[in-house]
């Protein structure tokens, strides 16, 4: 019999209260101890157990207890090394003899908060339902009326455009011999436009993603743009870019984002008299769909040499952006300061938007845009966007879907007349299940100029593991056991960086032929079908009315 | 797809040759309408150039409001011209079909040609709005020397409906188009041709990117921009648009609906200002398949492609009388004594434009000029 002092585990958390439960099997395990060595947070550990066995052989029952030592694989039962399921123990498995399974019935948001630290996390919203994009269906489709178009035959043009774009009243043109010409005399300021993939990857920081998982990126980009032909540009996120990459002729497929923390602009400016190419545009972040409200959030162990080179701190120090944009005080003075500075930067050869996160408040930064002839843009984060760190009551229960924020911002500016010259970006769950042009489509026939993606290309291109089940979603920690969020040099070899380039391009170039598959029998090929809404329908009569399109079931 | 018949000439025609024209195409129309749009007129009209044409459909109330709205705006009836009706079967007659010239209210008596255009627009669209609701009143154009047909049903028996087979009403442009029912209801307000403010035009095939560009063109705060019942009435009013409203050259309404790729537009010698015309009026591209034909105060007459060349389309005739029609066959009813070596099929670069007069017959190409 067991003494009383070792039954009494009152305060210990029992595996059920944990989201992952291990699952180990000693028939298979070899004990090689590569999945304890990987873990990245200590969930599973080696133990040596006495195990007491009793036998009996012979006619007659004489029972012998045989006590003998054992080696196992154990799930440790701590808050603190709660098991995240990332998996990682089985990918390095070499029999199959472990996995970690997902526990509907958890308690951990009850225990994530030792020591009056409310959990913090990587990823975005747990919430694995159906999202509203998801939900949206393209019915109106062209067949016997009119000819459907052929997505492999007919030419298309899958492009947007990013930039503010004059209404044609105010064109400066000018007859000459029966011919339209651009009046150079005119004075008025045509503004800065760039022709873009209208799916664009969004903003993710140097610091925030591994040095091979940002490289991979901006080499599959730059591969599209230079080879296929397909100008998909990418954000820079906060945190500079590297110097080399700033005075490369490669710049003009970059967006460079100045966040209110300015990390990294120490170094933009000093490049400035450097560059040979413009950047495709400038982003101003004013708040991020997965943290409304939060600035950004460089945690120390991730600020390693190279991160506190580009962006002009120590090491090992948290970077903390704030939330708002410190020497600002209201919303006129921080759109049109901004922007306007960040122009003059680039001679006004440069679009310049600002990013938001998604909220009821939406249309009142749009109104001011509107106003202003400088604003190139808005850009519009929904709440299912990712991040790299946040509390985790940000991620989940802060911030406005994407889906109807974007359709009454797009509205508004019809009432106006002026959404061809704003173009609205829409980000923020754009691919949560893998339905990428799916989800593209739908926000462009809403409404949106263009999409930005962000957690799907790092679950596409570099396999990051996190889902809405609150799997891995460790990107805070630097302890990525992909290589995708981590400055650590021994988790980051992981990732190969030509690898993610190559799957950068392999999704773009899949995600073009079904958006093609999406607009050929809905007849649209030549222009983008921006606020085509009578295309979309949804079986959800309130989300119907809501964003004023088509019931159907 | 609807079937559209277009002729221009130098001299009067009636109006039973383009119908005769739809007529050859009847495969292709479901008798669901017709539409006439007449300028350059002759008959009891040719004397009454200057005078502003009323056309509509009323009931017997509906003529009393309209008589009282006309006069209390200071219009004075000038001439009434109403067809002969004949019963046929299956068209449900109304009460009162009407082209009416009015004398301009004597404040405009010294006003320019604008402000008067702003004045009939304004006045066709108080009537709209006043008998719309109880379908009491239909116009469809208010304009100097321009009168305008819609009836439900079959172009051929409407015509005879309208007598116009007997009557002595000719003129020198004619717009006329057997529809096609597709997505929206049969309404007299959704046949072709569609008019404003002189600017006129017809199109077959669904406009795919209908939605975007009524929401543009609503938002361009003119009053005119309105109706939509069919898909196709943006395209008279990007037309509008473009060449009253932003003053551009004809030409540039190919430019405008069928944006070429920049590599394209970087040869023209006008690249700079077509670069800058696709992005401003970026949704008013039109994407097809259409193929639309109309006409600009002047007279000059047109036909353009979608920028897939969907739809089919010929011009064809002999200096002094042209066919813009959807069929070849069409062509040969309203033209038939013509080389028809010389037919013109316009390619999805191309817009046919024919002089005023039907002096002459060019092809502007967006390529090659």
């Amino acid at each position: 019999m067991e003494s009383a002092a070792r039954l009494d585990s009152n305060h210990k958390l029992t595996l059920k209260e944990l989201p992952y439960i291990i699952r180990w099997r000693d028939d298979r395990c070899k004990r090689c101890g590569r999945c304890t060595a990987v873990c990245p947070v200590k969930a599973i550990a080696p133990a040596v157990r006495v195990q007491r066995s009793v036998r009996s052989e012979g006619a007659v029952p004489t029972p012998t207890a045989k006590r003998t030592i054992v080696h196992v694989v154990e799930q440790v039962a701590d808050i603190e090394k709660y098991c995240t399921g990332c998996g990682t123990c089985s990918l390095v498995c070499p029999n199959e003899a472990i996995e970690p399974e997902y526990n509907p019935n958890n308690k951990f948001l009850h225990f994530k908060n030792k020591g009056g630290d409310a959990y913090k996390r990587g990823g975005r919203r747990n919430d694995p339902l159906v999202s509203t994009l998801d939900k949206l269906k393209f019915t109106r489709i062209s067949m016997l009326t009119d000819p459907a178009l052929d997505a492999g035959r007919h030419e298309f043009r899958v492009r947007t455009l990013l930039g503010r774009v004059l209404p044609p009243e105010e064109m400066p043109l000018t007859l000459v011999n029966g011919e339209l010409v651009v009046d150079k005399n005119s004075g008025k300021f045509i503004p800065p436009v760039r022709e873009i993939y209208p799916i664009m990857i969004g903003s993710m920081s140097v610091g925030a993603l591994s040095p091979p998982m940002w490289e991979g990126l901006a080499m599959g980009i730059s591969y599209l743009n230079e080879v296929e032909g397909m100008p998909v540009v990418m954000c820079s996120g906060e945190g500079g870019m590297p110097p080399r990459l700033l005075r490369s002729k490669y710049l003009k497929y970059f967006i460079i984002q100045i966040a209110s923390g300015y990390f990294g602009w120490d170094e933009i400016i000093h490049s400035l008299p450097h560059m040979v190419e413009d950047p495709a545009a400038i982003e101003i972040k004013y708040g991020q769909g997965a943290k409304p409200g939060d600035g950004g959030l460089l945690m120390a162990q991730k600020v390693l040499k190279l991160i506190s080179g580009i962006r002009g701190v120590p090491q090992f120090v948290d970077l903390a952006s704030p939330p708002t944009h410190q020497t600002k005080y209201s919303i006129e003075e921080a759109v049109a300061k901004m922007i306007q500075s960040m122009s003059m930067a680039w001679g006004f050869r440069v679009p310049v938007y600002p990013k938001i996160s998604g909220t009821k408040t939406a249309k009142a930064v749009l109104n001011n845009l509107a106003r202003n002839p400088y604003a190139a843009a808005l850009s519009i984060d929904g709440e299912d966007g990712g991040t790299g760190a946040a509390y985790n009551v940000s991620m989940d229960k802060m911030g406005h879907p994407i889906a109807s924020n974007l359709r009454e911002c797009y509205l508004d500016l019809v009432k106006q007349g002026k959404q061809n010259e704003l173009p609205l970006i829409a980000a923020g769950g754009v691919g949560k299940k893998g339905n990428l042009a799916a989800n593209a489509a739908a926000l462009i026939m809403l409404g949106a100029s263009a999409v930005s993606i962000g957690k799907y290309i790092m679950q596409a291109a570099a396999d990051c593991l996190g889902d809405e089940h609150n799997r891995c979603n460790l990107c805070n920690t630097g302890k990525c056991p992909r290589g995708i969020t981590t400055q650590d040099s021994k988790l980051y070899r992981r990732l190969d960086s030509d690898k993610v380039a190559e799957r950068v391009v392999e999704v773009f170039k899949s995600a073009d032929v079904e958006l093609k598959k999406i607009f050929a029998p809905m007849g649209r090929s030549t222009e983008l079908p921006i606020g085509m809404s009578d295309g979309l329908s949804i079986d959800d009569k309130a989300i119907a009315e809501r964003l004023g399109i088509s019931y159907a079931c | 797809m609807c079937r559209l018949a277009a002729i221009t000439s130098g001299s009067y025609f009636s109006p039973m040759e383009p119908v005769l024209a739809l007529e050859t195409m009847k495969e292709g129309h479901d008798g669901s309408g017709l539409g006439l749009t007449m300028k350059d007129l002759g008959g009891s009209f040719e004397s009454l150039k200057k005078y502003p044409i009323l056309s509509g459909i009323s009931s017997k109330a509906g003529a009393k409001v309209l008589d009282a709205y006309m006069k209390q705006a200071g219009f004075k009836l000038k001439h009434l011209w109403t067809p002969k009706i004949k019963a046929v079967k299956g068209i449900e007659a109304r009460e009162h079909y009407f082209a009416r010239a009015y004398e301009y209210p004597p404040a405009y008596k010294n006003s320019s040609m604008a402000e008067k255009e702003t004045l009939l627009m304004n006045t066709r669209l108080a009537i709209r709005k006043i008998g719309e609701p109880d379908q009491s009143i239909f116009v469809f154009s208010f304009y100097p020397d321009v009168l305008t047909l819609k009836e439900v049903g079959d172009p051929l028996e409407v015509a005879e409906f309208f007598g116009l087979d007997k009557d002595n009403i000719k003129a020198k442009i004619i717009l006329a188009q057997g529809r096609q029912n597709t997505n929206y209801a049969i309404y007299l307000y959704a046949c072709h041709p569609f008019f404003i403010q002189g600017y006129c035009t017809m199109t077959n095939g669904e406009n795919t990117a209908f939605v975007p560009i009524r929401e543009f063109l609503s938002g361009r705060g003119f009053p005119g921009y309105m109706g939509y019942n069919s898909d196709s009435e943006v395209f008279t009013h990007i037309l509008h648009y473009t060449a009253r409203q932003l003053n551009f050259p004809l030409k540039y309404y190919k430019d405008v609906i069928t944006p070429m790729k920049d590599a394209e537009i970087a040869k023209r010698s006008d690249a700079e200002a077509v670069r800058l015309i696709k992005k401003t009026m970026r949704p008013l591209c039109i994407d097809g398949p259409n193929m639309v034909i109309g006409f600009t105060p002047d007279g000059t007459c047109f036909m353009v492609q979608d920028s897939k060349k969907l739809r089919p389309g010929v011009v064809g005739g002999v200096k002094g009388k042209y066919a813009l029609m959807s069929e070849e066959c069409g062509v040969d009813s309203a033209v038939p004594k013509r080389d028809r070596a010389t037919d013109i099929f316009p390619m999805k670069y191309d817009m046919v434009i024919i002089s005023p007069q039907a002096k002459e017959v060019k092809v502007w190409n967006q390529l090659h000029g």
